[in-house]
């Protein structure tokens, strides 16, 4: 059996820290957000690299579960309940953490959902909504999951763009911070900036390991067999409908997670989040790292969103993510790391061994 | 061990088995033969849940499977090969192997996640039962290599060992000597007869005459969906109904 991976763990974890130190030294911690905003949106790649790269099941929907999870966050944090004010339950609800009295940006009293139970009622909302688009549409072969995925997207879509409550096209802003413990806020303000780019990669790389561990496992053979050979699959005693649903609802609530996230961090959320273009981009960037390659879309996928978070891309962004998926799949099914990869250990191979071993290292290459 | 009863199947207008029954008794190595498109592979799917009867039952053991799920009844000791050999082509030669012991373990996402003491001791027994079926099928060299190096006949050895990894009373083998070579076809013959010695019941579907009638002990015979013909092997060389469909018209003065 695999170890825990703790040395990719403490190269990435090195890395990251060399940055922030980098940029706090030179006076540029403003990459610092790009990269806080690039770990979220790794998560929401991470977890669609669990269904698509291992289970082979293709969601161009995840955009929409972002949506429900930053817009359930936003909504319920932000709307003043008038009725709770006074009223018996009102207090008890208070005393129990659900709600709470704070003051809005003029300084009007509101008593509002607190960021905790808007978390938990979003990823109550989004286990629902999964289950709804997943069970019927998993428990046939083929993909059925992509069709209905791209329709639940649209729908999400067109929800929050012509909907007063979630904002229309303004979306809602001035979502208030998220107060997680005592040391940590998740919040966009520029005092707690490193506390809270520590978090979010806190945050994805638990999810790496989580996935690697998953992966690395029974659990994740029987994913990988559904890729493979579904009727097979079956056939050795793997519930292959269970099985999909099941890395379906996980992917979700890591997406949705994610989007409660951003949403405090950013302070707000905007209908494009829930667009098909961003669904799409998602596919694109597991397509990038290699499909079923976590660590490769770790990489590919923080250094492609922080470049077009920069707005290297200019107008361009979508399509760059458009080509880089067809790209992808008519010249490097595998993703752009596997021949880099090859290549590095065959020229590491070659350096320690001379001249045979040079040799060797070419054959396997060429193999 | 298993009782085929009355199996009526059809694939839209076309009745690829009908009126099928027969019966496989454990430890014997059963075959089934008949001409392209005459249904055996059809009753495998069918006998494997792949798909639902029409009509009729299948029992193992006394026990009825027609109607559960194909993971289900793998469960209950049914494992097959297929006749194209379907192996994952992602997943090396080991984890093929492994994938086989999926409905003997039990571990979860969760217990997956944390890297319990049970999840960690389940995946060592894994990883040695795994290891142990790919010695069997003599294959333990190439444990780490991706199943697309491999020969077509080195496939067909990971595709059984697969199968017996998820420990079946029944073994489903379809076609298992197709395009294998002859040296490798007497490997076959032998591991068959093996298998049955560890206790687990053969039954095949194959085209390869000399091996069908060299070891099994009992034959059953299928044309368009009917069962024309069950016996042992020289039963069923000299019946004038299997004479007829296996070379054509009226042999030997044979007529209807």
């Amino acid at each position: 059996m695999k170890k825990t991976p703790v040395v990719p763990v403490g190269i990435v974890a090195a890395v990251l820290a060399a940055l922030q130190l980098l940029a706090t030294a030179f006076g540029r911690e403003y990459y610092l957000t790009e990269l806080i905003m690039a770990a979220y949106y790794s998560v929401v790649v991470l977890g669609l690299c669990l269904l698509m790269g291992y289970a082979g099941q293709i969601s161009l929907g995840h955009g929409g579960f972002f949506a429900i999870g930053g817009y359930t966050s936003a909504i319920l944090t932000t709307r003043h309940l008038p009725w709770a004010a006074g009223t018996d339950w009102g207090g008890w609800l208070q005393r129990a953490g659900v709600l709470a009295a704070r003051q809005d940006l003029y300084g009007t009293d509101m008593i509002t959902v607190t960021p905790t139970a808007a978390f938990a009622a979003a990823m109550a909302l989004t286990l629902a909504v999964s289950l709804l688009i997943g069970y019927p549409a998993l428990r046939l072969k083929g993909h059925y999951l992509a069709m209905a995925t791209l329709g639940f997207g649209l729908i999400v879509y067109r929800i929050v763009l012509g909907s007063e409550f979630a904002g229309a096209a303004d979306g809602i802003t001035s979502v208030p911070p998220w107060r997680i413990t005592p040391g940590l806020v998740l919040s966009g303000r520029r005092a707690v900036r490193v506390a809270n780019y520590y978090a979010a990669w806190g945050f994805a790389l638990l999810v790496v390991l989580f996935l690697i561990h998953v992966t690395r496992s029974r659990v994740g053979r029987a994913l990988r067999s559904i890729h493979g050979g579904e009727t097979a699959a079956n056939a050795m005693g793997i519930h292959t409908a269970g099985y999909k649903l099941k890395a379906f609802v996980i992917s979700a609530l890591l997406t949705a997670a994610a989007g409660c996230c951003l949403t405090h961090y950013n302070g707000g959320i905007w209908p494009s989040e829930a667009g098909a273009l961003k669904s799409v981009r998602y596919v694109a960037l597991v397509a990038a790292g290699g499909m079923a390659n976590l660590w490769g879309v770790l990489v590919i996928s923080t250094v492609l969103t922080f470049l077009s978070l920069r707005g290297c891309f200019g107008t361009f962004d979508h399509a760059v993510f458009g080509i880089i998926l067809i790209a992808i799949i008519s010249l490097a099914p595998q993703g752009p790391l596997k021949p880099v990869a090859a290549w590095l250990r065959a020229a590491g191979r070659a350096l320690r061994g001379g001249r045979a071993g040079d040799f060797a290292g070419a054959r396997t290459h060429h193999a | 061990m298993l009782e085929v009863q009355n199996i009526r199947y059809c694939f839209g207008g076309l009745v690829a088995l009908d009126q099928v029954t027969f019966h496989v008794p454990a430890g014997k190595i059963k075959a089934v033969i008949g001409p392209n498109g005459a249904g055996k592979t059809t009753l495998f799917n069918v006998i494997s849940g792949l798909y639902a009867p029409e009509q009729g039952s299948i029992l193992l053991d006394g026990r009825r499977i027609t109607g559960r799920k194909p993971h289900a009844i793998a469960r209950l000791g049914v494992s097959r090969t297929f006749q194209n050999v379907s192996l994952f082509p992602h997943m090396t030669v080991l984890e093929n192997v492994k994938a086989g012991r999926h409905c003997r373990t039990r571990s979860g996402i969760l217990a997956s996640a944390l890297r319990t003491p049970a999840q960690r001791r389940e995946e060592r027994s894994i990883m040695e039962s795994a290891a142990a079926h790919l010695e069997f099928v003599g294959l333990a060299h190439v444990a780490e290599r991706p199943v697309s190096d491999l020969s077509f006949g080195q496939r067909r050895m990971v595709e059984l060992a697969r199968a017996l990894a998820t420990e079946p009373r029944l073994l489903l083998l379809d076609e298992p000597a197709s395009g294998l070579n002859t040296r490798e076809t007497d490997d076959l013959a032998r591991m068959i007869c093996r298998i049955r010695d560890r206790g687990v019941t053969p039954l095949l579907v194959e085209h390869d005459m000399s091996l069908v009638m060299d070891i099994s002990d009992e034959i059953v015979v299928l044309n368009f969906g009917v069962l024309i013909a069950e016996g042992d092997p020289p039963a069923v060389r000299d019946n004038r109904d299997v004479i007829e469909v296996y070379l054509g018209g009226d042999f030997g003065g044979a007529s209807r």
